[in-house]
């Protein structure tokens, strides 16, 4: 695998065999259904999210195509509701999330200096939940069962006199089952980069794209239950006949928007969050300078992370709620954009004290900004109560989140994408193409969202099948459906640019950006254990610091070097002073059976075959004993000094 | 088709123009503004549309120079800090603190005020004997009925010019949102719930609105328009809305009464004054003199109204209208007499 590594002074022949040896993974079917690699299991949540993103582009060229013209008979109002539905549930839940996710399992382990994620097992049980969840909502949409509510799924309607069929019990089940997933993969990020992190690397010296990453996993992990809750009500009103979200029975209606937003806003910044850590990441190669104000950037991620928890009713602004309520939410959300401006203003800091190298990461970093900051003011905007009740569920809501989203997720993800590939695949991408797909995704990104301002303005409600040409918004939007072809002309091309490195890119070196964290330091693509030697970390650019340098390799001493098995090593929480030394699981085949049992289960419910479903939760239960049972080897102390 | 588009953009034409001392900025907006036809909500008509639209452009503009800040400092990177060489130290701080927080930070409290006291403006409803329409919304239609009429019509309100309206909105069955951009922000239907908002028209003419709130298979044709006219003109309409509906005249409208009372129509559908009393669609005492069929999916003409009766279900499907059984040769004179409803 290795193309780089020459034995490091400090480190043996030997060792690096036995290392290998520890590390290896059976070169068969069986390893590919058994790793726990970290590495590996982060390609595969990048390349399965990739793949649902194609799905989930498609349904909206798809709906780009039935609105370029008034009245129009591509796809029958059904076929659209749930090709909306469809498109919006994937992207946030199959997409955004799992891509970054992606991300994270490949690099935290890298950057922080660990062999692994603290729980390698789970992390793998996490993809394959991940994988199951996403093919059973997808495979809904053949049968014509896809869920049709919008990815909000608002009560009433999500209710089965208003919604018959199986729609909205896909969505109820195939969100519980995902959110195992993102809530075990969240808890994942939180340990490891708590307990995992290299000697020397105190709190103060955490690269930021692992500080965006816990402070997502918090988010998940707090915001999540409201939106389990929710759905698990949704399914006994649907199927046993509770009114929780039913009038006429005594429910409230609101109380599900209440808690999809308690969910659904901190999401918008679970996502967003992260991506920006990737900005962070990618700019210091490219701007030749760390980025400045670290501490102010630590404090607007913290900062976002919890306020994001005090903004949810702004999605509920025209339900008619009390002026008091409207007036709270409206601050708390005005507030939020003041950290995210200083992100921003500590970016633009970073490009003007630095020199720039036009490279394709950085262009996107850049088309990130331009377009992340005009999404960002319509956001403002919409903490403006007043403006707010004008342009909500209006074409202009959806201008502004896709600015949002496509500009701070997806331009983000597309530069890591570029960034990172050296170092995932091993080989270089082609420069030229990187410039095409930019320059397309850029153009086709503002020439399909800038006009949905206007149509919103004019008023054009969202999620509207079709529409008359006598209110005047047909001009507008044929250049939107111009646009998206655009941008999916440059998506494509960011795919061809990505099999075109795997076929034909040129090797590539251990460090081609000189980038400044530590996966760097390690080879294109790294060994299955990462790090010959736990590297010792003395500053925050640690690949940028001679004494790291140094200390991976000339000041190797036996715990850091851990030969001696498959072993990571455990550090203090605050400062990072060494522990101990910790034994890492083997691959294991018991992620995949859990997951599996899983899904039948959650097939057996949504299809009300509930002898089966009992059966598959006591195959959940047994195979969690078994995972859970105690190893018979003793648990032996390494005698690390601390 | 063409004539409901005229005289649905009537008003769009003699929109005031936003005023502006550098309208080439926001040239694309001001022409979009000037397009006719569109409901939209950069040409108000109403009182508190027009708040809205002030409210817009404040924050169009503080937005505007926002973005024009970052864009400026981005070029100056991109034109004077480009290269290779090293250079890493000093951390602006006090940069980052002032442009990314200190400045927002007073921008936003000043612009969050102005918010609120438009918000406020918004939530001033009418005075106690403003006249009151009761709105109720259904999978997709809306029904009209007016405190002090008997009547109900449908997906079309009328108010008098220059006075403030109270609208109580209630919903039959899922959300819906109450939506008319050039005169007023919207108000979603809540299931179990009563909600009030107003309307006030500066001017008389024919407003779109439409349901903003996803409702279903078809969200997309629940629109209706508000029709502001002098008060004499809307005092007579509330009379006729109190009456019964006018009665046949010809030969053929009498036949089509017929077949409209002793079929299927009369289940769902009333008019006022005959035997049917149906409750389940709209109220068609005046169906004539609507501006559309199926809340805004098609023009009010015979043609369309006849495709509708034999099955609307290709028009706008989903809706709760069954395809018709009526005999080739009575459906002339049942578009007749409905027709003749007025």
């Amino acid at each position: 695998m290795s193309t780089t590594t020459s034995t490091a002074p400090g480190v043996g022949r030997d060792d690096l065999a036995r290392l290998a040896e520890h590390w290896a993974e059976p070169r068969s079917l069986r390893a590919w259904f058994t790793t726990v690699d970290h590495k590996k299991i982060g390609r595969r949540y990048l390349v399965t999210a990739a793949f649902f993103f194609v799905l989930a582009g498609l349904s909206a060229l798809v709906m780009r195509t039935q609105l370029a013209r008034p009245e129009s008979g591509v796809v029958s109002p059904q076929e659209y509701n749930q090709i909306f539905t469809m498109h919006g549930t994937a992207m946030i839940f199959l997409f955004a999330t799992p891509m970054l996710f992606g991300f994270g399992n490949f690099l935290v382990p890298l950057m922080i200096g660990s062999r692994d994620m603290a729980f390698p097992r789970l992390n793998a049980f996490g993809y394959w939940v991940f994988l199951f969840a996403g093919l059973f909502m997808w495979a809904s949409l053949p049968f014509g069962a896809a869920p049709n509510n919008g990815w909000f799924a608002y009560a009433p309607l999500n209710q089965v006199q208003h919604n018959p069929g199986l729609h909205m019990d896909v969505y109820a089940l195939g969100l519980l089952f995902l959110g195992i997933s993102t809530t075990s993969g969240a808890i994942n990020f939180i340990v490891t980069a708590l307990k995992l992190r290299a000697p020397g690397m105190s709190l103060n010296r955490v690269p930021l794209f692992v500080w965006a990453i816990v402070a997502t996993a918090f988010m998940v992990v707090f915001a999540l239950p409201a939106l389990n809750a929710d759905n698990t009500m949704l399914f006994l009103d649907r199927r046993f006949g509770t009114h929780f979200f039913d009038p006429s029975g005594g429910g409230n209606v609101l109380l599900w928007q209440h808690l999809f937003w308690i969910f659904g806003h901190p999401d918008v910044y679970i996502i967003v969050l992260s991506a920006l850590g990737i900005v962070s990441a990618v700019l210091p190669a490219f701007t030749r300078r760390g980025v400045v104000a670290y501490s102010l950037i630590v404090l607007s991620i913290v900062a976002i992370a919890i306020i994001s928890f005090g903004v949810w009713v702004h999605h509920m602004f025209a339900t008619g709620l009390p002026q008091l309520s409207y007036s709270f939410f409206s601050a708390a959300s005005t507030v939020i954009t003041i950290p995210s401006g200083i992100q921003i203003f500590a970016w633009l800091a970073t490009m003007l004290l630095g020199r720039l190298v036009l490279r394709v990461p950085l262009l996107f970093v850049i088309g990130f900004i331009v377009t992340f900051v005009l999404g960002g003011l319509t956001g403002a905007m919409f903490a403006v109560t007043a403006f707010d009740q004008q342009v909500t569920d209006s074409y202009f809501v959806v201008a502004h989140f896709h600015y949002v989203l496509i500009g701070g997720a997806v331009f983000p993800m597309l530069a890591g994408i570029y960034y990172w590939l050296p170092k995932i695949t091993g080989r270089m991408y082609h420069e030229g193409l990187g410039r095409w797909a930019f320059w397309l995704t850029f153009a086709g990104m503002h020439v399909t969202f800038f006009p949905m301002h206007l149509t919103g303005l004019f008023g054009m409600p969202r999620r509207v099948y079709t529409y008359r040409s006598e209110p005047g918004w047909d001009g507008w939007n044929l250049v939107s459906t111009v646009g998206s072809y655009l941008l999916a002309l440059g998506l494509l091309l960011v795919l061809v640019g990505v099999v075109h490195a795997l076929r034909r890119g040129r090797p590539a070196p251990a460090d081609p950006w000189e980038g400044d964290s530590l996966e760097w330091s390690t080879a294109s693509p790294p060994e299955p254990y990462n790090f010959p030697v736990i590297p010792r970390v003395h500053s925050l650019h640690p690949a940028w610091d001679a004494r790291t340098a140094e200390s991976t390799t000339t000041g190797a001493t036996a715990e850091r070097v851990l030969s001696d098995g498959r072993r990571t090593l455990f550090t203090s929480e605050l400062d990072a002073r060494t522990e101990r030394a910790v034994d890492m699981p083997e691959s294991s085949f018991k992620p995949l059976v859990l997951a599996g049992a899983l899904l039948v289960f959650f097939t057996a419910m949504l299809l009300a075959a509930y002898p089966v479903a009992v059966v598959a939760a006591l195959v959940v239960a047994a195979t969690i004993a078994a995972w859970l049972w105690p190893p018979r080897r003793p648990d032996e102390e390494l005698g690390v000094a601390s | 088709m063409k004539t409901t588009a005229q005289t649905i953009s009537s008003p769009a034409r003699r929109q005031r123009r936003p005023r502006s001392v550098l309208p080439l900025l926001y040239g694309p907006l001001l022409l979009a503004g000037c397009s006719g036809g569109s409901p939209s909500a950069l040409s108000p008509a109403g009182t508190g549309a027009g708040r809205v639209s002030g409210l817009w452009w404040l924050l169009f503009w503080v937005s505007m120079a926002v973005f024009a800040e970052v864009m400026a400092l981005l070029a100056w990177a991109l034109v004077f800090r480009r290269g290779t060489a090293r250079v890493r130290h000093g951390q602006p701080l006090r940069f980052v603190t002032i442009a990314g927080a200190g400045l927002p930070f007073v921008i936003l409290v000043a612009v969050y005020g102005v918010g609120l006291r438009d918000l406020a403006a918004l939530g001033a409803g009418p005075g106690r004997d403003a006249p009151t329409v009761e709105v109720t919304g259904h999978k997709w239609w809306w029904e009209v009925r007016y405190a002090g009429a008997s009547g109900a019509t449908a997906n079309e309100i009328h108010i008098p010019v220059g006075e403030r309206v109270r609208v109580r909105l209630r919903t039959d069955d899922v959300l819906h949102s109450f939506w008319v951009p050039q005169l007023m922000p919207k108000l979603d239907l809540i299931a179990g719930e009563t909600r009030e908002t107003w309307l006030e028209a500066r001017r008389g003419g024919r407003y779109r609105g439409q349901c903003a709130e996803y409702c279903g298979t078809q969200h997309a044709h629940m629109a209706f328009l508000v029709v502001a006219e002098p008060r004499a003109d809307f005092d007579a309409w509330l009379a006729r809305l109190d009456a019964p509906a006018r009665a046949p005249r010809t030969e053929a409208e009498r036949r089509g009464q017929q077949t409209f009372v002793q079929g299927t129509c009369a289940a769902c559908h009333t008019v006022r004054g005959t035997g049917a009393q149906g409750q389940v669609g709209p109220d068609l005492s005046n169906a004539g003199s609507r501006w559309s069929i199926g809340a805004g999916a098609v023009p009010n003409d015979a043609g369309h109204l006849g495709g509708w009766i034999a099955n609307s279900q290709t028009v706008k499907p989903g809706n709760a209208m069954p395809p018709q059984p009526v005999d080739a040769d009575r459906l002339p004179d049942l578009i007749t007499y409905l027709r003749s409803l007025e």
